[in-house]
C-alpha cells in the first residue's frame, strides 16, 4: 500500500483554483522531489495535505497509510504522523521552542499510546537529535522562531522532524536560504532519516539539493499539474532547460 | 481556518461556564432594599460596636449623594440598588460550628466542586491557611492557631472586629476613605464580612495566606472587605481566588481592599478572579467594581498586586499604590481575559510621594469573541517625589477580528527628575500561529492555551506556585472556543 497516494487533487484558495488534478504515489522508503516555476502550486500543495483550512479542496483524493486525509483535522494528520517543514516559519512569541517542541512530542507520543516524556527523559531525546542538525543550544531556549536568521529556522524545522519522526515528510524548499554548510547538514539530517518505512516529498527550486538528498523521483509541477515525472537526472535536464517547454502544455 | 467564522465559533462557544452550581443552603437573608435602617440592621446583625454602626451611616449618606461613575469603557443597565438584598447568611452560624465536621455537607461539596477540599487543605500541613468565605460569613478558619502564636492575626473581617476592634478602628478607611468613590462608599456602608490580617513588627508570615470567595445567594450583592496590615519588618503574601455558580441575573460585587505596610514591611496580595461571566449573549455575570490601594506608609516597604482576572461580566478595577515612605516600592501585574461579552477596564494607579520611589506595570490584556479589553493607568508623580522611577508595559492580545483592546495611560509627572518609561504592544494571535501549532499536532485549543500563556509568562511568573499552575488552567478554560 501507497504510505501517500494523491488522485486527482484539485484545491482552490480565495475561490481561485490552484491544484487542477494532481496525481502522485509515495511508497514508504521512497523520497520524492518535486520542482516548478513560483507560483505553481506547491506549496498550496503542501498546505493541502497539512489540512491548512485556509485552502479548500475542492476534489480527488488523498489517502495518508489508508485513511482518507479529507477527514481528519490538522493536528490530526500531524498526530498520524505527517509532518510539515514549512517554507516560511512562523515566529510565535513567548514559548521557548524546548518547551513547544516537549508539547508536540508529547501530543504525538498520546496519539501512538506512548507515555508522556518527562523533563529529563525529554532532554535526552534533544541530545541525541541535536547533534543530528547541530542546532545551536540558543536557539532551544529563544522563542519559537523568533528573530531566528532565515537559515536557523530551517534548520530548526528539520530539528522538529527529527524529534517528531513523522511517517511522512514534505520540505518545503527547505533549503532556500541556506549556506553551503548548512545544506550539507540539513541533508544530512534527512538522510539519516531515510528509512524503508518513511516517505519524503522534498520540494525544492535547486537541483544541488538533490545531490545530497538523491531523490527516487522527480516531478514537475506546472500550473497546479505534475506535466512530468522522471528519475533523478530529470532534476539537471530542468536546471539546464527551465520551465519553459511547459509552461504551454500545461495550461 | 477562518478565525472570523460565526458558526464554528458559535458552537465552540457554546460549552458552558464549568463551576455554574447552586447549593441549595436555607439563607437568612434580609429583604431587598437599601436604606438607613437597612444599614442599621446589618451592624446590629453582626453585634457591631457603635462606631462602626455610625461610620456605615456616614459612607451610607455619602454614597446616597454620589452617582454612579460613567467614565469606564464600560457598558451595562442602571443597576436597581433597591431591588438587592444586602445581607445573607448561611443558617449555621447562629451555632458556629467548631470544626469542618460540624460544616453542611453540602457546603464542603460546594468547594469540593470548586477544587478546594478544605479538608484537604487542613491535611496539606502549613501550605495554605484559607479563611474560607461563603456568601457574606466566614465558615471555616484554619491554620489559625499557629498563626496567633506568631502574634499573626488572619480571621474574618467580623471576628476582627469583636477581638481586635482596636486594630480595625485605627485602620479601617484610612487607605480607601468611605468617600473615596461609589462603590467604595456603597460598601462601607453595607459591607457583609471578609477578611482581616496583621502581620506585627518584625514577622515573615510563613505560609501564604488564602481566601475564596464565592457568590451564591440570588440576588445578594457581595460586598466584601479586606484589611491586611504589615507593620515595621513584617512580610505576608496574601491570596485571593474566586469563582460563583451560575445565575441569571446580574450580580454586584463592590468588594474593598485596603493594605497598609509600615517601614521595611513588604505585602504581596495575588489575586485570581473568576467570577461567571455570563453566558456567550452576555447574560448574567457578576459585575466586579472593586476598590483595592496599598499605602506604602514606611520608607522602604513594597507592595505588589497581581491579579489574574477571567471572570466577570464586567470588571472594574485599579489596584493602586500610594508611595509615601522614601524608597518606597509598588508593583502590579495583570492578566485580564475577556471572551464572549466580557468587558474589562482595569489597570492601576502608582502615586509617588515619597523620594526614590519606584513603580513596576506589566499589563497583559486578552480579549477574544466580542469582548473589549480596557487597561487605564495612571502615574503621577509628586513634587516631593524626588528621584521616582517608573517602568510601564501594557500588552494587548486579539483573538478573532470582532474584539478590542484599548490603552489609556495616563502620566502625570510634577518633578522633574522623574524618570517614566511606559512601553504598549497590539499583536494578533494569527491562523498562521495556530496552523503552525496543528501541524507540530497541538489541537486549536492546545495551540491558543500555549500561545497565551507565552503572552503572559511575565506575570505568572510573580504569582506563588500553586497559583501560577491554576491560573494557567484557569486562562484555558476561559479562552475554550474562542478560535474557530
Ligand atoms: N492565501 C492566498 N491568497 C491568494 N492567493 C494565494 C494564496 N496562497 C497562494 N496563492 C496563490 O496561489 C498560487 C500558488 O502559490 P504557491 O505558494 O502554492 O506557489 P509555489 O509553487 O509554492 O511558489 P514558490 O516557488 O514561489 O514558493 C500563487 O499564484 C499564489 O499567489
Ligand atoms: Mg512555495
Amino acid at each position: 500500500m501507497a504510505l501517500l497516494e494523491i488522485i486527482e487533487l484539485q484545491a482552490q484558495v480565495e475561490e481561485k483554483q490552484i491544484l487542477n488534478g494532481i496525481n502522485l504515489s509515495i511508497q514508504p522508503g521512497e523520497v520524492h522531489a518535486i520542482m516548478g516555476p513560483n507560483g505553481s502550486g506547491k506549496s498550496t500543495l503542501s498546505n493541502v495535505l497539512a489540512g491548512n483550512e485556509s485552502y479548500e479542496q475542492t476534489g480527488g483524493n488523498v489517502l495518508f497509510d489508508g485513511a482518507d486525509l479529507s477527514e481528519l483535522d490538522a493536528h490530526e494528520r500531524a498526530r498520524a504522523g505527517l509532518f510539515l517543514a514549512f517554507q516560511y516559519p512562523v515566529e510565535i512569541a513567548g514559548i521557548s521552542n524546548m518547551y513547544f517542541l516537549k508539547a508536540a512530542v508529547n501530543a504525538i507520543r498520546e496519539h501512538r499510546g506512548e507515555k508522556q516524556l518527562d523533563a529529563m527523559e525529554f532532554l535526552d531525546v534533544i541530545e541525541d537529535k541535536k547533534k543530528l542538525v547541530k542546532i545551536r543550544e540558543d536557539l532551544l531556549e529563544r522563542a519559537v522562531n523568533s528573530g531566528f536568521s532565515g537559515g536557523e529556522k530551517k534548520r530548526n524545522e528539520i530539528f522538529q522532524m527529527a524529534m517528531l519522526e513523522p511517517k511522512m515528510a514534505i520540505l518545503d524548499e527547505t533549503d532556500s536560504g541556506l549556506d553551503i554548510d548548512a545544506l550539507r547538514i540539513v541533508a544530512d539530517g534527512v538522510n539519516a532519516l531515510r528509512s524503508p518505512e518513511r516517505g519524503f516529498l522534498v520540494i525544492t527550486h535547486y537541483q544541488r539539493l538533490l545531490e545530497y538528498i538523491v531523490p527516487d523521483f522527480v516531478h514537475v509541477l506546472v500550473n497546479g499539474r505534475i506535466v512530468k515525472s522522471g528519475g533523478k537526472e530529470l532534476a539537471l535536464e530542468l536546471e539546464e532547460h527551465g520551465y519553459e517547454a511547459f509552461e504551454g502544455a500545461a495550461v | 481556518m477562518k478565525i472570523e467564522d460565526e458558526k464554528s465559533f458559535d458552537e465552540l462557544t457554546d460549552k458552558e461556564y464549568k463551576y455554574g452550581f447552586v447549593t441549595d443552603i436555607e439563607s437568612e437573608s434580609l429583604p431587598p432594599g437599601l436604606n438607613e435602617d437597612i444599614v442599621r440592621e446589618i451592624s446590629r446583625r453582626k453585634e457591631e460596636p457603635e462606631w462602626l454602626t455610625e461610620w456605615r451611616l456616614k459612607a451610607f449618606r455619602a454614597w446616597q449623594k454620589m452617582e454612579t461613575p460613567e467614565w469606564a469603557k464600560v457598558e451595562f443597565p442602571p443597576i436597581d440598588y433597591q431591588a438587592l438584598s444586602y445581607y445573607s447568611a448561611p443558617k449555621q452560624k447562629i451555632d458556629a460550628p467548631k470544626s469542618l465536621d460540624e460544616i453542611d455537607p453540602e457546603l464542603l461539596e460546594t468547594y469540593e466542586k470548586l477544587g478546594i477540599p478544605l479538608r484537604e487543605q487542613e491535611m496539606l500541613a502549613g501550605v495554605v491557611a484559607v479563611d474560607a468565605v461563603f456568601d457574606s460569613v466566614s465558615v471555616a478558619t484554619t491554620f489559625k492557631g499557629k498563626l496567633e502564636e506568631m502574634g499573626i492575626i488572619f480571621c474574618s473581617f467580623s471576628e476582627a472586629v469583636k477581638d481586635h476592634p482596636e486594630l480595625v478602628k485605627q485602620y479601617l478607611g484610612t487607605v480607601i476613605p468611605t468617600k473615596d468613590n461609589y462603590f467604595a462608599a456603597l460598601n462601607s456602608a453595607v459591607f457583609s464580612d471578609g477578611s482581616f490580617c496583621f502581620v506585627p513588627k518584625g514577622v515573615r508570615c510563613p505560609m501564604e495566606l488564602s481566601t475564596y470567595f464565592r457568590i451564591n445567594a440570588a440576588n445578594t450583592g457581595q460586598f466584601e472587605r479586606t484589611l491586611v496590615i504589615a507593620e515595621e519588618g513584617a512580610y505576608v503574601s496574601y491570596l485571593e481566588g474566586c469563582t460563583a455558580p451560575q445565575r441569571d441575573e446580574n450580580q454586584l460585587h463592590a468588594a474593598v481592599v485596603e493594605l497598609v505596610a509600615l517601614e521595611d514591611a513588604q505585602i504581596k496580595y495575588s489575586t485570581v478572579q473568576n467570577w461567571y461571566p455570563g453566558d456567550k449573549n452576555g447574560k448574567g455575570g457578576i459585575y466586579n467594581f472593586v476598590t483595592k490601594r496599598g499605602h506604602c506608609r514606611g520608607d522602604r516597604s513594597k507592595i505588589s498586586w497581581t491579579q489574574v482576572e477571567t471572570g466577570s461580566a464586567i470588571t472594574w478595577k485599579y489596584p493602586s499604590c500610594v508611595l509615601k515612605g522614601d524608597d518606597s516600592v509598588g508593583e502590579f501585574y495583570s492578566v485580564a481575559v475577556t471572551n464572549n461579552m466580557q468587558q474589562a477596564d482595569t489597570g492601576t494607579k502608582m502615586i509617588h510621594v515619597g523620594k526614590n520611589t519606584s513603580s513596576t506595570i506589566i499589563s497583559k490584556g486578552i480579549s477574544a469573541g466580542r469582548a473589549h479589553n480596557s487597561y487605564r493607568g495612571l502615574v503621577r508623580i509628586g513634587p516631593t517625589a524626588e528621584n521616582a522611577r517608573n517602568f510601564s508595559q501594557c500588552d494587548s492580545m486579539l483573538i478573532g477580528d470582532r474584539c478590542g483592546a484599548h490603552t489609556f495611560p495616563y502620566i502625570d509627572v510634577s518633578n522633574p527628575s522623574a524618570q517614566v518609561e511606559h512601553e504598549a504592544t497590539t499583536t494578533k494571535i494569527g491562523e498562521d500561529q495556530i496552523f503552525y501549532c496543528n501541524q507540530r499536532g497541538l489541537d486549536t485549543e492546545e495551540a491558543v492555551s500555549l500561545i497565551v500563556n507565552g503572552f503572559c509568562k511575565e506575570v505568572f511568573r510573580e504569582l506563588p506556585m500553586e497559583f501560577a499552575v491554576e491560573a494557567q488552567k484557569l486562562l484555558g478554560i476561559s479562552l475554550e472556543g474562542s478560535v474557530g
